[in-house]
């Protein structure tokens, strides 16, 4: 379960580390590869699953309507503190 | 937007291979995306640590930095918890751990997919890390295209936390000029983009288990 945390840790250790190493910032750069490659291997398995496939349109919805909540969540909660920070802000002065 | 087409078109590129019943075996042996993940987390957090911008960020943290962050990921979480009484299909931790991408789309998809194989199977966390993949691959167009739309309708903040993770990056250029270039919102969008990408890891593991 911690492996993924201790991994992203260790990561992030070492990159602070050798930040001044210029051959480290291009290592950070090939995450964006891994990235291409994990998609490819992902892609074969969602190919593979029959169901998903067939209830493809389905999906789209459903993962519509999360992303929609999501966005109107985090913009209704940004936009308060937004709100109240002005105004603390505009007190002060 | 290049890297994201290509991203696309390798997982396109998946698909076809994965129905076509052509894909080598090799391909589809259990422990190469959990390599593969691994070697993404250790990069993503390589990339972290020596991230020019984080120094510039401690230097000019200030604590209410964290605030935004926060408030992005309860509003998120909160209303992500409302569309379970639409999508009566899904608990309500999956779909937490679906919404908690903030558009960080291949690390979240495929982090679920790891995580619920071991406790769902594979067929059942294929199907929630691919409906992972479409919400915020959606969060991120949404963002891209919406962001000067949502700095104009709720202030620079909001924009902020729409764009997720990708407010240190992708949407970056966009809510600064859409802010009318106002310099103090440089640094709380980088790093809500950075507290996000630690956020992602941290949230999924919690909300898989």
């Amino acid at each position: 379960m911690f492996r993924i945390l201790f991994l992203l840790f260790l990561g992030i250790g070492i990159g602070y580390l050798l930040r001044n190493i210029r051959f480290v910032h291009r290592i950070g750069a090939a995450t964006q590869y891994v990235v291409f490659l994990l998609l490819f291997v992902f892609g074969i398995s969602v190919g593979r699953n029959q169901m998903l496939m067939d209830n493809i349109t389905k999906f789209g919805l459903q993962a519509a309507i999360i992303a929609l909540s999501g966005v109107l969540g985090s913009f209704v909660a940004a936009y308060f503190l937004g709100y109240w920070q002005k105004k603390k802000e505009g007190g002060k002065k | 937007m290049k890297e994201n087409i290509i991203a696309f078109v390798c997982f396109l590129g998946g698909i076809c291979l994965g129905l076509s019943g052509y894909a080598p075996a090799v391909l589809s042996l259990p422990i190469l995306p959990v390599l593969l993940l691994s070697i993404l987390v250790f990069l993503a957090g390589l990339g972290l640590g020596s991230n020019e911008g984080l120094t510039y960020i401690i230097h000019s943290f200030q604590w209410q930095m964290l605030l935004l962050p926060v408030f992005t990921i309860i509003g998120t979480l909160l209303f992500t918890m409302l569309a379970v009484f639409l999508l009566h299909e899904y608990t309500l931790s999956d779909l937490m751990a679906i919404g908690s991408g903030f558009g960080y789309y291949s690390l979240s998809s495929v982090l679920i997919l790891d995580m619920k194989t071991m406790t769902v199977g594979i067929d059942e966390a294929t199907k929630l890390a691919s409906l992972a993949l479409l919400v915020n691959v959606f969060r991120e167009m949404i963002a891209m295209f919406g962001c000067a739309f949502f700095t104009n309708k709720g202030g620079s903040c909001a924009a902020i936390s729409v764009s997720g993770i990708n407010s240190m990056d992708v949407c970056l250029p966009i809510i600064l000029k859409a802010s009318g270039n106002d310099g103090k919102w440089l640094p709380v969008s980088v790093f809500h983009g950075i507290a996000l990408e630690l956020a992602v890891p941290i949230l999924i593991t919690l909300f898989c288990h």
